[in-house]
This record gives structure tokens, C-alpha cells and sequence, in this order.
């Protein structure tokens, strides 16, 4: 993982400790990240409460550091099924 | 006197501000409700501001469903009210049946995965 990151890691972690985090500049200008998350707590949720749980939780990097953020969400099985194919 | 006077102007205040976001809450439910399918976005269908929004409309004109757009901005208080309705922070934003579904992100992966079909089936 791009040291650059790892505040992103680390806050997602605060609230959802089992996430596995993967960030990806998107501009090479570190403000438009790519985040995908695998974690059990998307369990049983819908998609856009998957996005709003990280969203919640990057909200105030979102106002200052980070300027745009793609999003995508997994569970661990929804993960392994993914990667699969 | 001059004091209770202050106290009163400041609870006409506090009443003004709450019937202001109430009435802006009952505005939003009413938009909500217009359609079983409402997207709010930046410009119209025929004309999106953009790209996302553009997108949006795109997949829903592509499943065939009528839906009707809100354009926020031509609309300020709609436009920070939704996102604090909502809890959800970007435009464009879809809902069916007043249920928020997601902005642009969620409703491609939704699309691509078959599930937004589902929903809209099943709702």
C-alpha cells in the first residue's frame, strides 16, 4: 500500500476494523482515490448504505484532503466470488 | 425589558427556523413522492449539466422506466437539504419509491449486477 494512504486505511479501520483497504490514485494528484473495501459489516446491507457507512467516516477528509472518492464495496464472499472469474 | 424582548425575538427566531426546515421537509416529501422513480440532478433528462448525472439518466431511460428528474440547481435549499435528508453528499441521487438508492456509483454497479432491475421489479 502507497504510504501516501494510510490515513485513509487507518480512519476506514476506526469504524469497520475488520476492512481490508485498497487505495488507488486515480489523477496522480493523491485527491481522487479509488477505495475498494472488503469487510463483513456490509453484510445484509444495501449498496448505497455500504458507500454511506465510508462516507460517513470520511466525511471530514472529504471536505479538505480528498476531493473525489470512487467507492466499491465487497464482502469477504462477494470478494472471493469476484475475484474468481 | 429590553431583555424578555430579547428572549421572545430569539424564540420567534427558534420557531421560524423549525417551520422553515419542517416546511423544507415536507417539500422534499412531496418531491419524493412525485414518481416511483425520482432522480435529483444537475440539469434535466433532456439536458444533464453533468456527466454523472448524464449517466444516471442514461441507464434509467435504458431499463425503460418513467421517472421524473428534479434539477437541484435551480434550487438551493432542496439542493443542502436533500443532502442533510439524506445523509448522502454528492449529486446525482436516485430514489424508487422514496428509498434512496444511491448516487452514480451505485446505480452503474446496481445496473451492470442485474440488481436495480431487481428492485424496480420488486418495488
Amino acid at each position: 500500500m502507497n504510504n501516501d494512504f494510510e490515513f485513509v486505511e487507518s480512519i476506514i479501520k476506526s469504524g469497520i476494523p475488520d476492512a481490508m483497504v485498497l487505495v488507488e490514485d486515480m489523477t496522480g494528484t493523491k485527491d481522487h482515490l479509488a477505495i475498494t473495501v472488503v469487510s463483513d459489516a456490509f453484510e445484509g446491507k444495501m449498496l448505497f448504505q455500504q458507500h454511506q457507512m465510508l462516507m460517513n467516516l470520511l466525511k471530514d477528509e472529504l471536505k479538505t484532503r480528498i476531493h473525489a472518492v470512487k467507492l466499491e464495496t465487497f464482502t469477504k464472499a462477494k470478494y472471493d466470488q469476484a475475484n474468481k472469474g | 425589558m429590553s431583555n424578555s424582548f430579547n428572549v421572545l425575538n430569539s424564540e420567534i427566531n427558534e420557531i421560524a427556523a423549525k417551520d422553515k426546515s419542517l416546511e423544507l421537509k415536507i417539500q422534499i416529501e412531496n418531491l419524493l413522492s412525485s414518481s416511483k422513480v425520482v432522480l435529483f440532478m444537475k440539469g434535466n433528462a433532456e439536458m444533464p449539466q453533468c456527466g454523472f448525472s448524464a449517466n444516471s439518466v442514461a441507464i434509467l431511460k435504458n431499463l425503460g422506466v418513467s421517472f421524473n428528474t428534479f434539477n437541484i440547481l435551480n434550487d438551493p435549499e432542496i439542493r443542502q437539504g436533500l443532502k442533510e435528508y439524506s445523509n448522502w453528499p454528492t449529486y446525482p441521487q436516485l430514489y424508487i419509491k422514496g428509498q434512496l438508492i444511491g448516487g452514480n456509483d451505485v446505480i452503474t454497479e446496481m445496473y451492470k449486477n442485474g440488481e436495480l432491475q431487481e428492485f424496480l421489479k420488486n418495488n
